[in-house]
C-alpha cells in the first residue's frame, strides 16, 4: 500500500522566484532570510523521499473561468504545462512542464466520488503559480510526477470551510488506500490574511496580523475544531478580501488530522502578507 | 448589471499582451470593439453560438472606458482581475509599490462589507 510520508502546507508567494534569483541592486533586502527559510523548509520534503506529489492549489482565473467553474477539480493528464503569460509578466515566473501521475489521479477521482465528493476532472489542465510556486520552493528539480487538485477559493459561491477539511480527511484515506508501493507527499498552498484589489492592500504587513497569529497557531497545533468554530465564509472577509485562500490551509489540516502538531513551523513577515510553512510526518520524523 | 461580462472583459484583455497595450492606449475604443466583436462569443466555441442577450450596462461601459477602477470595485467587478490588469498597464509608470499603494488609497472610502463580487 502507498505511504503518506509528508503533509506540507505553505503560502505561495509568486515573488519568491524573482527575489531569490535577483542579484546586485535588484536583490531585495529580505531575500537572503527568505531563501534560508525556504531551504530549511525544502529539506523537510527531501528527507521524506517522496515518489509522487499530490498538489493542492487554486487557479487564479488562468485556466478556469466563470463559464464553467468547478468547486474541486482533479487533473488527470500525463503532463502539465505550467505558468501563463500574465504570470511571466507580473512575477517573472518561468514556463514549466511537470509530469502527471494518471494512475493516482484515477484513484483519487474514483475514490473521491465514492466518498461523496462530486469531483470535476480535466485531461488538459494547465497549472498556475499556486502549484508551481511550491515546486520552485520545495522541489526545484521538478522531477516528481504530480496529481493537481484545484479548489475554488475566490469565485463565489464557495464551498464551506468544513468541506475543505472533509476533503482533506478523505484525500488522506484515499492515498492510504492506494494499492501501490509508493511514497506520497501532499503539498497544499493557500493564504493567511490577504487583500488584493482593495483598500487594505500592499501595507507594511499582512492586513490582519492578529488573524495570522491565530491561524498559524491553529495550523501548527492541528486545531481543526477551534479553527472551524471561528472561521466562516463571512468571517473570512474581515482579515482581507483574498483571505478565503486560508481554506486550502484548512484542507491541509484535514489531511494532517485533528490534533496533529506540525513537525516544522516557520513564518516570515513580508510586506503585504505573512509567509507560513508547515510540515507534518504522519509516519514519524524520517531518520 | 452584467458583472459577468465586465469580468470577462478584464479576463480576456489580461490574457493577451496586444490587448493589454491596446486597452492602455485606447480604452474607450477597445471597450467598444470588444463589446461589439468579442463579448458574446461563448462556450469557447464558434461565433454561431454567440449569446443573444449579454451586454454591458452604461455604468459598466463607462467605468471600463475611463479606466475607473474605484468604480469597477463599486460595481462588484472581481478585484483580482481588475488589479492584475491595471498593474500590467500602469505599474510601469511608477516606482516600486507606489502604484499598488495609490490604488489602495483611491479605494480608501470603501469599508466592509465590500461590494458583492458574486456573478
Amino acid at each position: 500500500m502507498a505511504e503518506l510520508v509528508a503533509v506540507i502546507a505553505s503560502t505561495h508567494h509568486p515573488f519568491y522566484y524573482r527575489a531569490s534569483t535577483a542579484t546586485g541592486e535588484d536583490r531585495p533586502p529580505f531575500a537572503d532570510t527568505w531563501v534560508a527559510k525556504i531551504e530549511k523548509f525544502r529539506e523537510t520534503l527531501t528527507r521524506a523521499r517522496p515518489d509522487v506529489l499530490v498538489m493542492v492549489g487554486s487557479d487564479h482565473f488562468h485556466q478556469l473561468w466563470l463559464d464553467n467553474m468547478p468547486q474541486f477539480l482533479v487533473g488527470k493528464a500525463p503532463f502539465y504545462d505550467a505558468n501563463f503569460y500574465n504570470e511571466e509578466r507580473e512575477f517573472g515566473l518561468p514556463r514549466m512542464l511537470l509530469k502527471g501521475h494518471e494512475e493516482l489521479s484515477a484513484h483519487v477521482l474514483r475514490q473521491g466520488l465514492d466518498a461523496g465528493f462530486d469531483l470535476a476532472f480535466s485531461n488538459e489542465l494547465r497549472i498556475d503559480h499556486s502549484i508551481t510556486c511550491p515546486i520552485i520552493t520545495l522541489r526545484p528539480e521538478a522531477d516528481l510526477p504530480i496529481v493537481p487538485l484545484y479548489t475554488n477559493i475566490f469565485a463565489p459561491p464557495l464551498p464551506q470551510p468544513k468541506r475543505f477539511v472533509q476533503l482533506g480527511r478523505s484525500i488522506r484515506e484515499i492515498i492510504e488506500s492506494w494499492p501501490a508501493n509508493q511514497r506520497v507527499a501532499v503539498i497544499g498552498t493557500g493564504h493567511l490574511s490577504l487583500e488584493l484589489g482593495g483598500p487594505r492592500q500592499f501595507g507594511a504587513h499582512g492586513p490582519d496580523p492578529e488573524f495570522d497569529r491565530r491561524a498559524v497557531e491553529w495550523i501548527a497545533n492541528g486545531d481543526i475544531e477551534g479553527c472551524l468554530s471561528e472561521v466562516t465564509l463571512d468571517s473570512l472577509h474581515l482579515p482581507g478580501n483574498a483571505t478565503h485562500g486560508f481554506m486550502d490551509f484548512m484542507l491541509m489540516m484535514g489531511v494532517a488530522g485533528e490534533g496533529a502538531k506540525a513537525d516544522h513551523v516557520d513564518t516570515l513577515d513580508l510586506f503585504h502578507t505573512m509567509e507560513a510553512y508547515f510540515t507534518w510526518y504522519p509516519k514519524g520524523v524520517p531518520a | 448589471m452584467s458583472k459577468y461580462l465586465v469580468n470577462k472583459f478584464l479576463y480576456t484583455i489580461d490574457r493577451d499582451p496586444d490587448l493589454v497595450e491596446r486597452y492602455r492606449a485606447d480604452p474607450r475604443g477597445t471597450v467598444g470593439w470588444w463589446e461589439s466583436e468579442r463579448a458574446n462569443t461563448l462556450l469557447n466555441c464558434v461565433s454561431g453560438e454567440a449569446s443573444t442577450w449579454l451586454r454591458l450596462d452604461d455604468a459598466e461601459r463607462e467605468a471600463l472606458a475611463d479606466h475607473d477602477y474605484p468604480k469597477l470595485f463599486e460595481l462588484g467587478a472581481h478585484p483580482f482581475l481588475t488589479l492584475t490588469l491595471f498593474i500590467a498597464m500602469f505599474e510601469r509608470d511608477h516606482d516600486g509599490l507606489d502604484y499598488q499603494k495609490e490604488y489602495a488609497r483611491r479605494l480608501a472610502h470603501f469599508s466592509l462589507p465590500y461590494p458583492d463580487i458574486a456573478t
